[in-house]
């Protein structure tokens, strides 16, 4: 995959972006009311490159992931936006066409790789299965890729292990199993539920490592989504936040997790304890997440903010551009800079 | 800390392990027995450990390194196989009476499923209080009420069902049940891994000013050293079912003796990482089966420094003059330097 110029549709990013979702909207019908589970989410991602999308549960990003992918559970449905790769709207797209596209162009790795594995079938089959059905390759020339891939992604004694169950693997091995079927058709974007989040440090250690090596040497780019800021710092380039739904801010990782710009991103650094500085207390987050079905006029985060003016309860917050390729949702985002400065004064 | 005071155990000291080991066994005992095979998995094989009063020690280590065994060993809710437990010096069988028990509570990780959905909290409180005589009759409803507070929920939430909290309240609730027998030692069994990021901050708070509050001991199991640094004293490490390295927090993490601490340091992210690292991971492969424990040194199929002694010798949990309170079970912890020509010296030139 060569994110040559001429691919490049017109009207995308420069920097060859691969994968641009636009003003996305995903709703779900619940007996209690329509859940406004995605909220107008943008963003894009370029070759080789790796975004984080970070955020607590029911923020919408699991969500936002599946709707890429094509595979949001029966009741949630794209009410509007675009979901473009390489130019191509997923979103009007049948499911034939989504299924060769999800095949050769899209994959996704899974948080749990125990339940995304066939329990009944050889790994070595199950990752050769991807270029049979999507390449057209033979038996043997989709066995011949499984052990390659195998290799790839440091499975030690492919040949015997080609042939043993998903219940016979350690749950890093797993990892590195869902890795390869994700590796298998060429793909051009990983998606990443969690990958990471059942996994030992040091199992956690070594699979970020790998994908990051996979990300350096293929070229494929990923959208990573955990809610461990840590990891995204290990791996991603660039973060984006959610809230209720809705991308709160955006930009570089160091940028964004060292000097946020949004009370909420400066909340969740402030809350998690870092294991490099050790704070006198952690600060929580007051208050509980927003009701989807109800949200809260102008900015979601309002109820919970200690920044909140009378504007935030009014006035809708949509991302705004800030200098360095950063934007921020937040209307009084210059606190978070005092806050960050005074954080820092202390320790 | 390690067996040199003799039998029995010093009274000063909550709850101590001396030797614990627990077993389970596995397939056919018949078979194995007639094969004249060892059929066990060794969870817990031979620790030592002692909680101060007012301590907070924190009990690292990845899945399948007994330290969820070991903590219910402590608790009295899972038999010793071999080894003995002691609270306040006094050795506890495997049946305890009913005043030891109170002495140990824990905090379960899923509060999910660790609380009674057909009970209301008060009732679940209430039964506890009535069942152990805490407080006379008379008081039960006023005392569940102040456990409530004292966790930081409203006294209204007595009357309400676990299904009506959210994790982090419900992690509040299994704090509050706990403390309700009025225990010498918390154990916590990773208490903030099921929870949001921004709820997490508030369990370790309550946990950190409760200790302070009642003078408890915690014993703090977690596989986050984030956590632990923030929270604890004193840290011990475990792995295959056995402490590999014990120390005061700050010096642990600033002056790690056993590789596998080491490891295991190198390999948590970091907010401030930056570009990903392509350098090699800092402990290459999984850990071995608890079924089939490595012979000589337990680490040593991972150790980037394992040379043939390794093979031979279990290494001892032992210190050093000039760290005291320091303690790990590598040949070459306390060594002047890693001897020459293994791999940790060689990974060392090539930086």
């Amino acid at each position: 995959m060569s994110p040559a110029a001429g691919t490049v549709p017109e009207g995308a990013a420069p920097r060859g972006t691969v994968l641009e979702v636009r003003d996305l909207h995903v709703r779900i019908a619940s007996r209690q009311g329509t859940v406004r589970a995605v909220d107008g989410v943008s963003f894009d991602v370029s070759a080789g490159e790796a975004l984080g999308l970070v955020g607590e549960s029911g923020s919408g990003k699991s969500m936002t992931l599946r709707a890429v992918l094509g595979v949001l559970p029966p009741e949630a449905r794209v009410t509007s936006g675009e979901i473009l790769l390489d130019g191509v709207n997923m979103v009007t797209r049948t499911q034939s066409e989504l299924n060769r596209i999800r095949g050769t162009k899209l994959a996704m790795i899974f948080q749990e790789p125990m339940s995304a594995l066939n329990p009944v079938m050889r790994v070595g089959w199950q990752i050769a299965e991807g270029p049979q059905v999507h390449l057209g390759f033979s038996r043997a020339q989709a066995a011949e890729r499984a052990l390659e891939l195998m290799r790839r992604v440091g499975i030690p004694d492919p040949e015997r292990r080609f042939r043993a169950y998903p219940h016979e693997f350690s749950g890093g091995m797993r990892q590195r199993v869902m890795i390869a079927i994700a590796l298998s058709c060429d793909p051009e974007v990983i998606l990443c539920d969690e990958p990471t989040t059942a996994l030992d440090v040091t199992i956690q250690d070594q699979i970020l490592r790998l994908l990051a090596r996979l990300c350096r040497e293929s070229g494929v780019s990923l959208v990573f989504v955990t809610h461990d800021l840590p990891v995204v710092a290990q791996i991603c380039q660039r973060v984006s936040v959610m809230y209720g739904g809705q991308l709160v801010e955006s930009g570089a990782v160091g940028d964004v997790l060292l000097e946020p710009r949004h009370p909420y991103t400066l909340g969740l650094v402030r809350s998690a304890p870092d294991f490099d500085y050790v704070r006198e207390s952690l600060v929580p987050i007051p208050g509980a997440p927003p009701s989807l079905i109800t949200p809260p006029p102008g900015c979601r985060f309002h109820p919970r903010c200690e920044f909140a003016e009378d504007d935030c309860r009014v006035s809708e917050t949509p991302l705004r551009l800030l200098p360095g390729g950063r934007a921020t949702a937040c209307l009084h985002y210059e606190r978070c800079l005092d806050a960050v400065a005074a954080d820092r004064a202390q320790s | 800390m390690t067996a040199a005071d003799g039998a029995g155990g010093r009274p000063e000291v909550p709850l101590a392990a001396r030797g614990v080991s627990v077993f389970f066994r596995v397939g056919s005992q018949v078979m194995a027995r007639v094969q004249g095979e060892e059929r066990r998995l060794r969870a817990v094989d031979g620790v030592d450990l002692e909680i101060g009063r007012g301590e907070a020690l924190a009990l690292v280590g990845e899945s399948g390194s007994g330290k969820s065994t070991l903590a219910l060993a402590l608790c009295g809710l899972r038999p010793v196989d071999s080894g003995e437990i002691t609270l306040n010096g006094k050795t506890v069988g495997d049946r305890r009476s009913q005043a030891d028990r109170r002495r140990v509570q824990m905090v379960f990780q899923d509060p999910y499923s660790s609380l009674n959905p057909r009970l209301t909290v008060g009732g679940v409180l209430r039964e506890l209080l009535r069942v152990h005589h805490v407080v006379p009759r008379g008081e039960v409803a006023a005392e569940s009420k102040r456990l409530l507070t004292l966790v930081g929920l409203p006294e209204e939430a007595a009357g309400a069902h676990p299904r009506q909290f959210s994790g982090g309240q419900r992690q509040r609730i299994a704090i509050a049940r706990a403390l309700a027998l009025r225990p010498e030692v918390l154990i916590a069994d990773e208490p903030v891994s099921a929870l949001d990021v921004s709820v997490q901050a508030t369990i370790l708070n309550l946990l950190a000013s409760l200790r302070a509050e009642l003078g408890l001991s915690l014993l703090l199991i977690s596989h986050n050293l984030a956590v632990v640094r923030h929270l604890c004293d004193r840290v011990a490490v475990m792995y295959l079912g056995r402490i590999v390295e014990v120390a005061p927090t700050e010096q642990l993490f600033g002056d790690p003796r056993h590789p596998y601490t080491r490891g295991l340091l190198a390999a948590i992210p970091r907010l401030t990482a930056g570009a990903p690292d392509a350098g090699a991971p800092a402990i290459s492969g999984d850990p071995p089966s608890p079924l089939n424990i490595p012979a000589g040194c337990r680490f040593r199929t991972r150790c980037p420094m394992a040379q043939q002694r390794c093979e031979e010798e279990d290494p001892e949990l032992t210190g050093a003059a000039e760290a005291p309170g320091h303690l790990a079970a590598c040949h070459f912890a306390f060594a002047p330097a890693p001897p020459a020509g293994t791999g940790l010296a060689r990974a060392g030139e090539q930086a």
